[in-house]
């Protein structure tokens, strides 16, 4: 048996283990993200400043969606989805909040780009996105082994069979359409359009799929494969590409002929978000350009920081300036809001292309 | 001394933790899984009862025959996971003594000690075109090229194979320990070859142990998801893969929901099925497992 006073040191200090407990749960931000998007000086500078821990969990797209759906937006105080994907998910599930922008610095960002990326993540007149890094996807080729790839309809080349890859998702599909003559942006609003458009696309990749040595998955599979040589030529994020041109200069991210695949990833705030002042303050401290230079550099990407190019070191800019003349720039296809439903149609279509032999 | 009331509560007790296990999280996800698969979207946000998630199971042959083929190709692993394993166990129960016992065993059990995911990425080093078996083909001089042993259906049924053995083993070697020597030598006193004591008195009397192997790796085999996804190709779509597809990249939870109870049901048809031909019950079974 306890004494009572024994038991009332025990009852003493559970409750300040309690309050303990609280108090450093007020203290974190639950940060759901993509990789490299958070290097550590730039965690433990905020933690610094502000006294608010972070902690990161490593995500995708699609992932993330699920996740706050399982939890009707609870378990992370402020996600990073791709500006294309919050209208859709939200009006079928509900897992964002508004965001405050009298919160955000607006003078901080690129005007343009947080204009842009407003209106497509606006549901019901409510703005749920602000842009933080964008980049794109294109081709990563090895030009010594596959000097005439220069479009993603040069992945199917019979003369590079078993060496080529992309990823079974809807960049693919988005990409073959742009490269086969069709514009599946256009057809985004009419439904039965866009599902003969991707039958079609299904149909070339189905043909595609005989040069193609995997459908990869994980980034550092498919940088593997390409540093060995095992994969020649693939369709494959930007930042990918000039990663590999650092080591070997035979490899070279190219903007494709019918335009590389412009995306912008986002801060959102989950429906169910506990802790959304550090949500704020994590923005704004992201978007300073001293820190939004350094998270760009660990990402290997670009920032929506106002003057943040200023800051980055050389060789990103040159590598851009290669893989991207004018012309290219002007071509990027930027992802416009995926309506709800076209994510079914194209699921299907990838479906078939994986199961089918 | 213990009233009657007083052991009740003692064996409620003791079997609380277990029904707790089972209800919470084996039934009621479950039944929620069940429930969630009769749901349809009608529009954003509104759901309706309906047997569609189910129908289109049935009726878009994508889906139907990726099962057919997740099924197929988990009972053939079964059948040499049973072929290979045999020896092994008949070596571990009638052949093998004391440490040497303890030790074939440990070494059967030894490549479990690291993950499902570690074992499958050893797999890869040494199938991919850069890798260990395609090295070695070339520095003997066997091969003048790199070649390519992953991303096919043989390197899946290689992975689920490896992954099975120690499952279908430990069962067998059960069922052999308790096979009395002298009935053995009785069938060979009467003039039976190794081949007709083998099929005639070993196999009969491993039967619950080959049974119980066998469905413990076919389950196994069926819902695995990391191996088919890392070691198979672009053609080998393995059934766990399409329920992860609904329910992560397609948002769309009440099909993959129908999915994973049709692969509950049509796998437990074919364990079903399998009982009753090789006329066995599940309860002796169980035993041997």
């Amino acid at each position: 048996m306890l004494t009572k006073r024994a038991s009332l040191k025990l009852a003493t200090a559970l409750a300040a283990l309690m309050v303990v407990g609280t108090a450093q749960a007020a203290e974190k931000l639950r940060l759901l993200t993509w990789a490299d998007y958070v290097p550590k000086d730039v965690m433990e500078q905020f933690t610094k400043e502000t006294g608010i821990e972070v902690e990161v969990t490593l995500s995708n797209n699609e992932e993330m969606i699920s996740k706050l759906r399982a939890t009707q937006g609870a378990g992370f105080d402020l996600v990073q989805p791709s500006q294309d994907r919050i209208a859709g998910p939200q009006a079928e599930f509900g897992i964002y909040k508004p965001l405050d922008l009298s919160k955000i610095k607006s003078d901080l960002f690129i005007a343009s780009m947080l204009e842009a990326t407003k209106k497509n993540t606006t549901v019901e007149g409510k703005v749920y996105g602000v842009p933080h890094i964008w980049g794109t996807d294109g081709l990563i080729v090895n030009t010594k082994a596959a000097p005439k790839v220069a479009d993603y309809n040069d992945l199917c080349d019979a003369a590079l069979a078993g060496k080529t890859s992309f990823r079974a998702k809807r960049p693919a599909l988005i990409a073959f359409a742009f490269a086969n003559g069709m514009d599946p942006f256009a057809s985004y609003k009419d439904p039965k359009a866009y599902a003969a458009m991707m039958d079609k696309v299904g149909a070339k990749l189905a043909e595609c799929k005989k040069t193609v040595k995997f459908f990869w998955d994980g980034k550092d599979q498919l940088l593997n494969a390409l540093r060995s040589g095992e994969v020649v030529a693939a369709m494959a994020w930007d930042t990918g590409g000039w990663k590999l041109n650092s080591e070997n200069a035979d490899i070279k991210f190219i903007a494709p002929k019918s335009g590389a695949l412009g995306w912008v990833d986002t801060f959102a705030i989950p429906a169910k978000g506990r802790n959304d002042d550090a949500a704020y303050k994590w923005i704004n401290f992201n978007m300073k350009p001293e820190i939004a230079a350094k998270v760009a550099a660990s990402a290997g990407n670009f920032t929506a920081s106002n003057g943040a190019d200023k800051l980055m070191q050389g060789k990103l800019k040159d590598q851009f300036a290669e893989s991207f003349p004018k012309a290219a720039i002007d071509n990027i296809k930027w992802y416009p809001a995926v309506p709800a439903g076209i994510e079914e149609i194209e699921g299907k279509v990838l479906d078939r292309l994986k199961a089918g032999s | 001394m213990m009233t009657k009331s007083a052991q009740r509560l003692t064996l409620f007790l003791l079997l609380a933790p277990a029904i707790l296990w089972l209800g919470l999280l084996i039934v009621l996800p479950h039944v929620e899984i069940l429930v969630l698969s009769f749901s349809e979207r009608v529009a954003p946000r509104v759901y309706a009862f309906g047997f569609g998630n189910y129908l289109e199971f049935f009726t878009e042959p994508l889906y139907w025959r990726t099962f057919a083929r997740t099924a197929g190709m988990s009972i053939l692993v079964t059948a040499l996971t049973l072929v290979l394993a045999f020896p092994i166990a008949l070596y571990i129960a009638r052949v093998a003594q004391g440490r040497l016992k303890a030790m074939l065993l440990l070494l059967c059990l030894l490549p479990f000690w690291v993950s499902e995911l570690v074992r499958t990425l050893g797999w890869m080093m040494i199938l991919r075109e850069t890798g260990v078996l395609s090295y070695v083909l070339q520095a003997t001089g066997l091969t003048a090229e790199r070649v390519e042993f992953l991303y096919n259906d043989g390197a899946v049924i290689l992975g689920l194979v490896y992954g099975g053995l120690l499952f279908m083993i430990v069962p067998l070697a059960n069922a052999l320990e308790s096979l009395e020597p002298a009935v053995v030598e009785a069938g060979f006193d009467l003039g039976g070859s190794r081949w007709t004591v083998l099929r005639r008195i070993v196999i009969p009397h491993a039967m619950p142990g080959i049974v119980a192997g066998s469905i413990i790796v076919f389950m196994l085999t069926v819902g695995n998801f990391a191996t088919p996804v890392l070691l198979g190709g672009k053609n080998g779509l393995w059934f766990t893969e399409q329920i992860y597809a609904q329910f992560i990249t397609r948002f769309n939870w009440p099909q993959g929901a129908a999915f994973g109870m049709l692969l509950l049901l049509l796998s437990s048809a074919i364990v079903w099925l399998g009982l009753r031909l090789t006329g066995q019950s599940l309860g002796t079974t169980l035993k041997q497992a």
